[in-house]
């Protein structure tokens, strides 16, 4: 008879999950439309979920035989990770009732794919790591089609659920070449495995390829990026603002986690991959959103963008470089989520709309989103004083430091491109002849983007704690 | 204090009026500006009494400017008699023609504008005047140059004033790219370019020399003839005076101030000012006899002809100035100082008169077109006639005084070139008498040729333009006869002291004084011959110059083309720079910088984004296969390229 483990590490994703299932039962037996009330009992247990996280353990503590770990790393990124989620879920509760399609299921899906996204960063074993990714990509792809009626919808979840289903193949069958060599499973035996042995064998680089392009789906990098263009526009919008920003989190800490914990030894070899897949991403994201009509579809390309600069990040391969990755995830997620909040106030008269050219005058019809929207898109361009100036500062410093200048400097290049695309939006805003003006935002979308935008300010002239707070996580990943 | 005062009064008025013209309106434009120039010229009498005739000069510091390895450079005030004559000159006369000024744009929507623009030249022009070192020189230079330029272009509506403008700044580059070698020669000699330094250490350098073109050059000359090119362009001497005559285009004030009266002469100035060189190269002085001569037959010769009031004054300047450098050039430096001091009264007056005539004529300037109107603006008629007289030498005017000295010292230099230069000055004074009197006769006498309605509008000007008038008249009156002791007569040596260098033994103005009795007549004679010549044909016999013209059209058309000057440089210069120009701009700019730059990142961009939006197919094996393709390549780059 095995002892119990320690389950205290693992408290907040216990009670998520046991809140998740209370929640359905609500849901189940409550004869009212129950969306409102659950998504504010979701909201509440995400922030009990954090609560718990502050207050637990928060030094390298590991459970359940290994395979569940908990320290300053997984603390940042899981609070990142809650706060992306239960804004989007604020803005998803607004929309659905006014679109008239609100389930009471669609809170609980949300948490569930948020604890999977926990399971996810605080996986310390091949088996953890693919239960909870698989956790949150099956809860996504519901989420994807979840507006069952439309067409777009549903082919927007059938499309990220085979390709899904595709890329989970890519990474089942890399961890199985990687246990194949290693004979083992957990990342720290692994990372044994990995030091001692004096010549990587051919087997394991391709079995660390295959299980880099399994996460970098998960990530949207390019060339596994194709469904997200498709899958964002699909996606009901604030479904769409969720994908952008929760599961990247959890995705690129998870990507993190790997390569820093059992595959640290093999930097030599997957560092070419990681440095390969920014500049695809950074490249595609800057060129191809340039001909982009559909704002949500730019959105998508941004993304791609987006992902490829924090890559740079993980690329540099040091401590550093982890740092400025968490420090630019931190201010993404909330630069999107205040976009996300200014696409979903684009209604004209009751109806979404989401082509790039209903914002034309918006500059004198709707001033206050229209500001939003610039100082948003200027911190998206990385344009100071606005904090997307620090995110891009800090990685291409990082590059810098570690002698990847090129890397640097296509960053900056690329960057150069996506600020036409971003800036196009506020000329549109400002110096287009006016059409139809918007409907006045809900509050809870208005106060989103109003935080949002508030927030770039003080992340740019406020940043020494969150800088200091990315940079006391990167340490417990054991770059150099 | 009276010091800084004098030369930063204009520059506070400049930047209230400039600054805040919109805020303080044109009457409160108008206050400032005339006060700061006021104030300055206020302050310049006591400063000319304390230093020329008290004989107290010095250096005022104001800040550091400029400081790398040996060279050094400072703003500094510095005040000798030489630059506390031009102290006094400059803002006495720009203070009346600030007052001028204020009646003679009351129509103009932009009066702020222009009386900054007015204050700002008198600041450079002093800063010009009162500079320490070569390089405050050429900072003055420059901002007269510029604060001419937009003057020029002031009705800048106007294509033919913005060409103008353009045409006065060009060839003044041409200019000053002379003086900016000349200040580089300078600095390459002595090592500095302050001019206490280099004018006790040129006696020593006399004899350097500088290796170019493999050949030795005697540096001295180089240097004063680089120095005289810049001159050459701000005074508008023969070969670089075209844009003078255009510059006719900026507002009549601005002639006044600008184009007769100050900035033109700053190029004598500068040689004046520099002149302990220039006494060490006697090659580059015979250059500036020559080229002053010819300037002053040359722009004679064509202002016997003209038919615009207010070029023939222009081209009259321009022959005047060319008296004050063979001055120079013979020596006679304070002749010419003397000259530029007296011009500046009686060529500000001569053109406020006519900028006066203009406005009593509706603002038409061809004199073919006047005739007649004496009795109706007698004040005006007046006063030209005391400039003309000044102008033309006459007794007792101011003119007579300088000008007589200036043909005396050539006469009495001796040399060749002096001689030349007292043949061609005789005969422009006798053009000058012509022209000036062609001028007055064409303009008030005869039957009027203006149309019924022009003429009936006829009226004296406003108070507030007639008693500026007044002044200048005054100056043209009594400037010569109270200043050429002192200038040019027994008080000389002690009124100049250090201020002008004059080799010893080598007195021209004292050779002056004693040249023979026929010298010092004729230029009475030619003029009065030139009087009495266009009293014959304008008002006698006015069926005459008709037929003059008509018997020798080549010569009429050469002159009143003005040597055809503009359309030579046209052909050789100007349209061969468009031509290069243009091939940079399609050629260089357009089609390789913007073709494979900005412009051809942009598309190409652009269809790479169409090129990866075609990618974005939306069937979902493309994608699958991508995702396959991806793997396949990252998993055979590192199979194949052994990885490391």
């Amino acid at each position: 008879m095995s002892t119990m483990p320690d389950l205290v590490p693992a408290y907040p994703e216990i009670f998520l999950a046991l809140a998740g299932m209370a929640l359905l039962m609500i849901g189940v037996f409550r004869t009212k439309d129950s969306t409102g009330l659950l998504t504010w009992l979701a909201v509440a247990a995400m922030g009990v979920a954090a609560l718990l996280i502050v207050n637990g353990p928060q030094g390298p503590v590991k459970t359940f035989s290994g395979m569940f770990v908990v320290n300053s790393f997984t603390v940042f990124a899981k609070l990142l990770t809650l706060a992306g989620a239960a804004v989007s879920l604020w803005l998803i509760n607004a929309w659905v009732h006014k679109e008239q399609i609100a389930r009471f299921e669609l809170p609980v899906i949300v948490l569930f794919a948020t604890l999977g996204m926990l399971m996810m960063i605080s996986a310390n074993d091949l088996i953890s790591l693919y239960v909870g990714l698989e956790l949150q990509s099956l809860a996504l792809y519901v989420l994807a089609s979840y507006h069952r009626n439309n067409l777009r919808s549903t082919e927007a979840g059938v499309k990220y659920f085979v390709l899904g289903a595709l890329a989970s193949g890519l990474l089942l069958y890399g961890s199985s070449l990687v246990y194949g060599f290693g004979g083992t499973t957990s990342f720290d035996g692994l990372a044994t495995a990995m030091a001692s042995a004096p010549q990587s064998h051919v087997g394991v680089i391709i079995g660390i390829v295959f299980v880099i392009s399994g996460l970098a789906f998960k990530v949207s990098a390019v060339p596994f990026h194709m469904w997200t263009p498709d899958v964002y526009e699909g996606a009901p919008t604030p479904i769409t603002a969720f994908f952008s920003v929760a599961p990247k989190v959890a995705a690129l800490s998870l990507f993190l986690q790997v390569l820093a914990g059992p595959f640290a030894p093999l930097i030599g070899q997957w560092q070419q991959v990681i440095v390969f897949i920014s500049l695809l991403s950074m490249g595609w994201g800057a060129v191809a959103a340039v001909a982009q009509t559909n704002i949500k579809r730019l959105m998508a390309y941004s993304s791609i963008g987006h992902v490829g600069y924090a890559l740079i990040g993980l690329a540099v391969g040091t401590t550093e470089g982890a740092r400025g990755m968490l420090f630019y995830m931190l201010i993404y997620v909330f630069m999107n989520l205040g976009t996300f909040a200014v696409i979903l106030s684009m209604r004209v008269k009751g109806r979404a709309v989401e082509d790039i050219k209903d914002l034309s005058g918006i500059g004198k019809t709707n001033p206050g989103i229209a500001i939003a929207l610039a100082l948003l898109m200027f911190s998206m361009a990385g344009i100071p004083p606005l904090a997307g100036f620090l995110g891009k500062y800090f990685v291409f410093m990082a590059a810098i430091k570690a002698g990847m200048v090129p890397l640097a400097v296509f960053g900056l290049l690329a960057s150069v491109v996506a600020a036409f695309y971003y800036w196009r939006l506020v000329k549109i805003m400002y110096f287009d002849a006016p059409a139809d003006a918007f409907d006045p935002p809900d509050t809870a979308t208005g106060f989103i983007m109003t935080a949002c935008t508030v927030l770039m300010l003080v992340l740019f002239f406020e940043s020494a704690p969150f800088v200091g707070g990315a940079e006391t996580a990167a340490k417990a990943l054991s770059f150099g | 204090m009276t010091y800084y005062l004098a030369v930063f009064m204009p520059l506070l008025g400049a930047f209230i009026a400039g600054f805040f013209g919109r805020a303080i309106g044109d009457r409160g434009a108008h206050i400032v500006t005339c006060l700061g120039v006021g104030i300055a010229a206020l302050c310049s009498i006591p400063i000319f009494s304390e230093v020329a005739l008290g004989g107290k000069d010095q250096v005022l510091p104001v800040a550091t400017w400029l400081t790398s390895g040996t060279f050094e450079a400072n703003w500094a005030l510095r005040f000798d008699t030489l630059s506390s004559v031009m102290v006094m000159t400059v803002t006495c006369v720009s203070t009346l023609i600030h007052i001028y000024a204020v009646g003679y744009m009351h129509h103009d929507d932009s009066q702020p504008r222009f009386m900054a623009y007015l204050s700002l030249f008198t600041f450079a022009m002093l800063m010009l005047v009162t500079a320490d070192n070569l390089v405050q020189l050429f900072f003055g230079w420059e901002g007269v140059g510029v604060v001419s330029y937009l003057l020029i272009g002031f009705w800048f509506k106007k294509p033919s004033a913005c060409a103008a403008a353009i045409k006065a700044f060009v060839v003044n580059r041409v200019g000053d790219f002379g003086f900016l070698l000349g200040i580089f020669g300078v600095f390459v000699l002595f090592d500095a370019v302050n001019f206490d330094v280099i004018f006790q250490a040129a006696p020593a350098k006399a004899d350097a020399s500088v290796h170019f073109f493999s050949r030795d050059w005697h540096a001295m000359t180089i240097i004063c003839l680089l120095l005289f090119v810049g001159a050459m362009g701000k005074s508008a001497q023969l070969f670089l005076h075209t844009w003078l005559p255009d510059a006719m285009e900026g507002p009549t004030p601005v002639s006044a101030l600008i184009h007769a009266a100050t900035m033109v002469t700053a190029g004598v100035f500068l040689v004046a000012r520099m002149s302990p060189l220039f006494e060490l190269a006697p090659d580059a002085l015979t250059v500036v006899t020559l080229i002053g001569a010819s300037t002053a037959f040359f722009a004679a010769t064509i202002g016997c002809v003209q038919n615009d009031i207010k070029r023939i004054i222009a081209y009259s300047t321009c022959s005047q100035l060319g008296y004050m450098f063979f001055a120079c050039g013979v020596s006679a430096y304070q002749a010419g100082i003397f000259h530029l001091m007296t011009h500046a009264w009686f060529k500000a007056l001569l053109f406020l008169s006519a900028g006066s005539v203009i406005h009593a004529m509706s603002e038409e300037q061809d004199i073919r077109k006047m005739g007649g109107i004496w009795k109706k603006i007698p004040f005006t008629y007046t006063v030209m006639w005391i400039g003309s007289l000044a102008l033309a030498g006459i007794p007792f005017f101011a003119g007579y005084y300088s000008k007589d000295m200036i043909l005396e010292a050539a006469y009495g230099a001796g040399s060749p070139a002096g001689r030349f230069a007292f043949v061609l000055g005789l005969a422009a004074a006798f053009m000058t008498a012509f022209y000036s009197w062609r001028l007055l006769f064409l303009t008030f006498h005869g039957k009027p040729r203006a149309d019924h309605h022009t003429m009936e509008h006829v009226h004296e000007s406003p108070l507030i333009m007639t008693i500026p008038l007044g002044g200048l008249a005054l100056g043209a009156l009594f400037a010569g006869f109270l200043g050429h002791d002192v200038f040019v007569g027994e008080g000389r040596a002690e009124f100049w002291r250090e201020a002008i260098g004059t080799t010893a033994g080598h007195d021209v103005i004292e050779a002056a004084h004693h040249v023979p009795g026929w010298v010092v007549a004729s230029p009475l004679v030619v003029s009065f011959s030139g009087i009495l010549l266009a009293y014959f044909l304008y008002i006698r016999r006015t069926d005459l110059p008709a037929k003059i013209a008509g018997a020798f059209p080549g010569v009429y058309q050469f002159l009143l083309n003005k040597w055809y000057f503009d359309e030579v440089y046209d052909f050789i210069f100007t349209k061969n720079v468009f031509r290069f120009g243009k091939w940079f701009w399609k050629g260089g700019d357009t089609y390789i910088i913007d073709g494979f730059g900005p412009d051809g990142l942009s598309s190409l961009i652009a269809r790479a984004a169409k090129r990866l939006g075609a990618v974005q197919s939306g069937y979902l094996y493309h994608y699958a296969f991508a995702m396959i393709v991806g793997i396949a390549a990252f998993v055979t780059w590192f199979v194949a390229g052994g990885a490391g």
